[in-house]
């Protein structure tokens, strides 16, 4: 600090003896303008063999180093993770995640065009949403952020719901309420969307302890991006599951940026988001996050050493998002244009869809044909979901607004809607 | 960069989110203990998701300037601390339903640390928030939580109407020597207003009339005082003449100067956003009847918003909040009042 303060507490004390201390500011590597640089990336070449469910913590820190992987660079297995699955799952998994890119673009054009005001894309993370829903038991209660509409989608929601949550139209199941794409989908185990982050990774930890305190059999899962590992609920949430070894799969969702911020903000440049887990005594697995196999083989690991009564993992989720945080926001005042085509782990898809016609189970006319499929589906969706109304045009009356405030409309409440007249 | 802070051009107005990031930029240029810490907020990040701090940190650096992990209450507890070694932090804290996170540095920390410490302490931090319902981001998005804040003793909270008020307050927040709780509205921030003058703070604690009048005062901050004006303006023409009071800083509140206009027209409507129960509207209403019982001719009454979650939907927000409409018919209830008697 050069010149004066107007505070005498800004002082430094008088000569010391010592250097003055300092501190550290991360900043990303490329800027706007400069060439996408993914350089400093180095993926783990040492292959980490599947270890037994109930290794014990202190033999798994590896894990949070290294990068689960199971397709590799030629579309080809690496046998370690290999969660053998059937072609036709395979196939499954593929429709899902291509079924919720076309939603997003479709969704996206939207909001361009004004029939809905907001809209959050999760493109190139598709991998993960889908291969955990299909993962998990279709029972299983997600605690989802807002990234995680893949999750909806495998399990089979329907597209005209969802897009009615998106147009705020009469049939959106949120009556109005709520910012396009926090859904809420209780009979899908799909629990509402926060707008303050990583509040669920807590709820979904008390709600797993209650399910085992039930007897019950069902797991709960939750998802927090990079950015929000910085956020207390976080930390909470693994020293609770950490402590009462809590049958719940607690995902961090590393897509290398939190709004405009890289994920060096976040302390990503330090360890591993999968590291975080080890402080606490918890497994933690890095997985290729655009690689579906490996994303499916990590979470059957978590669960199943949930299920045997060892508790709790962290999974990092490592993946690029390729698109803007929100359709408010424009990436090119912070990263280089281009960056996600260079992204070094590839695009879910396109690796999915590759290693089924290397294995002689898929061609890329099925896949052209899939795609004018979905598209169809998408779009037959959205014109029954419009017909609903959109922004604005068919919503839900205003004397609706009283209502789940409370579960008995109170006084004053009855007051304040009659003088609106209803 | 920056055009905001291109005092070369000499513009007529001003935006609001202009002044704001006038008023940062100026604080840091007189004071060298100014910093200032947040979400996105570098330029490395594109200068905040509302641009306020652009340009800050390439021109004072990013060790004055620091994008931060998203930890609000480190943002906060890390301002606090760096207040208590001299510095004059400010923190900002996204949107005010954020503001949530760091409760505990704020009610139990910023507010008491002077008191606690038997005055040897004090906490000058300034915490930037940003909130408004009728932009439609909906219930986690836009609550006005002012009320909560002016409820703990130790907090200084201030809502600008003008831009020119937003500057000289901001400035007046960073230059006070005890926590203050700054609230941007999203629904106005590209709205204009006459220019401020360059480093002239506005001391916090003193309501301002904005427009004299005698026989109704109009009594609130922030957004609906702009409304109040308009409807003034609207209402002298029909002989109605409205006086309106702009508290600028919520708490401490200026009662004195709310007592003197109410004394001289005899008529209250106080007016906020907030929900309408147990919004800073009652203990404003509940201070003029204490001492104005015998002198008022019509009841206190006000206007807020809905007791409800501001909800997304344009519809059911505009539903939700409080309309000019109700300001005026609130207005002509009281000086109906009086024509009853
Ligand atoms: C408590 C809180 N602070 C800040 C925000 C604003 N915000 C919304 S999304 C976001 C970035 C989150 O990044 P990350 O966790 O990496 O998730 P991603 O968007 O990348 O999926 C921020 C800062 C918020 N919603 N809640
Ligand atoms: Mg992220």
């Amino acid at each position: 600090m050069s010149s004066a303060s107007l505070n005498p507490e800004a002082s430094v004390a008088a000569d010391s003896g010592h250097q003055p201390l300092r501190f550290y500011v991360p900043e990303p590597k490329c800027r706007p303008g400069s060439a996408p640089d993914f350089s400093g990336i180095q993926l783990p070449t040492e292959v980490l063999p599947r270890p037994p469910v109930d290794a014990s913590q202190d033999q798994l820190h590896a894990y949070a180093y290294g990068l689960i992987r199971v397709l590799g660079d030629d579309h080809k297995i690496i046998d370690e993770w290999n969660p053998q699955l059937d072609a036709n799952v395979l196939r499954k998994g593929l429709r899902s995640m291509l079924l919720t890119r076309i939603y997003d673009q479709r969704m996206l054009r939207a909001q361009r065009t004004g029939k809905t005001s907001f809209y959050m894309q999760c493109t190139g993370e598709e991998a993960i949403a889908v291969a955990q829903a299909m993962a998990l038991e279709p029972d299983d209660m997600c605690f989802p952020s807002y990234r995680q509409q893949g999750l909806l989608i495998a399990r089979e929601w329907p597209l005209v719901d969802m897009m009615c949550q998106v147009y705020n139209n009469s049939e959106d199941r949120m009556k109005g309420r709520q910012l396009p794409v926090f859904y809420s989908a209780k009979k899908a185990g799909f629990f509402s969307i926060s707008g303050n982050l990583g509040t669920q990774f807590v709820q979904a930890v008390g709600w797993a302890m209650a399910s085992a305190y039930k007897g019950d059999t069902r797991l709960a899962a939750a998802w927090v991006g990079d950015g929000t590992t910085a956020e207390a609920d976080f930390h909470y949430a693994l020293t609770f599951a950490a402590v009462y070894r809590v049958p719940v799969l607690l995902n961090v969702v590393n897509n290398q940026w939190a709004i405009s911020s890289f994920q060096g903000i976040a302390g990503g440049e330090v360890t591993t988001f999968a590291a975080r887990a080890v402080g606490y005594g918890l497994p933690g697995l890095r997985v290729d996050g655009n690689d579906f196999l490996a994303v499916y083989a990590a979470t059957k690991w978590a669960i199943a050493r949930a299920r045997a009564g060892m508790g709790a993992t962290v999974i990092e989720l490592y993946t690029y998002r390729a698109a803007a945080h929100s359709s408010s926001d424009d990436p090119s005042g912070y990263r280089p244009e281009g960056e996600g085509a260079l992204w070094p782990l590839g695009d879910p898809i396109e690796r999915l869809k590759q290693h089924l016609i290397a294995i002689g189970e898929w061609s890329q006319e099925q896949h052209d044909a899939l795609t004018s499929e979905l598209t169809e589906e998408v779009k037959s969706a959205g014109k029954e979901a419009e017909s609903f109304g959109t922004l604005g045009s068919k919503g839900t009356s205003p004397s609706t607004m009283f209502d789940d405030v409370y579960k008995e409309l109170p006084q004053h409440l009855r007051r304040q809607r009659q003088q609106l007249g209803y | 960069m920056s055009a905001v802070i291109d005092t070369a051009a000499k513009p007529e107005v001003i935006t609001f989110t202009e002044a704001f990031s006038r008023a940062l930029h100026d604080a840091m240029e007189m004071d060298p203990a100014v910093i200032t810490l947040g979400e996105d907020i570098g330029d490395e990040e594109g200068g905040g998701i509302f641009k306020v701090t652009k340009g800050l940190s390439t021109k004072f650096g990013t060790d004055r300037v620091k994008t931060t992990p998203i930890s609000e209450q480190a943002i906060v507890g890390a301002a606090i601390g760096a207040s208590l070694a001299g510095m004059r932090p400010i923190a900002e804290i996204m949107l005010m339903n954020f503001i949530t996170v760091p409760m505990d540095q704020i009610v139990n920390h910023a507010a008491k640390l002077r008191f606690m410490s038997g005055g040897q302490t004090h906490v000058p931090i300034t915490i930037r928030t940003r909130t408004g319902a009728g932009a439609g981001t909906g219930g986690q998005h836009s609550d006005m939580l002012e009320a909560w804040f002016a409820h703990v003793a130790g907090m200084k909270v201030v809502v600008p109407s003008t831009p020119a008020d937003a500057y000289g307050l901001l400035l007046g927040c960073i230059f006070d020597n005890d926590p203050c709780l700054f609230i941007e509205d999203q629904l106005t921030r590209t709205q204009t207003g006459p220019v401020p003058v360059k480093g002239e703070i506005i001391k916090l604690g003193k309501a301002h009339i904005a427009r004299e009048g005698t026989d109704v005062s109009v009594i609130g901050y922030g957004r609906p005082v702009r409304d109040a004006m308009v409807l003034a303006e609207k209402l002298a023409a029909e002989g109605i003449s409205v006086e309106v009071v702009d508290l600028r800083t919520v708490s401490p509140l200026d009662t004195e100067t709310v007592l003197k206009s109410v004394a001289k027209t005899g008529r209250a409507v106080v007016i906020h956003e907030a929900p309408r129960s147990f919004g800073c509207g009652a203990e404003i209403a509940a201070r003029i009847q204490e001492s104005l019982y015998s002198e008022l001719k019509a009841p206190v009454l006000r206007v807020a918003s809905r007791d409800v979650t501001v909800p997304f939907s344009r519809v059911l927000e505009a539903a939700y909040l409080y309309q000019a409409s109700g300001i005026e018919a609130a207005i002509r209830q009281t000086l109906e009042k009086r024509a009853a008697r």
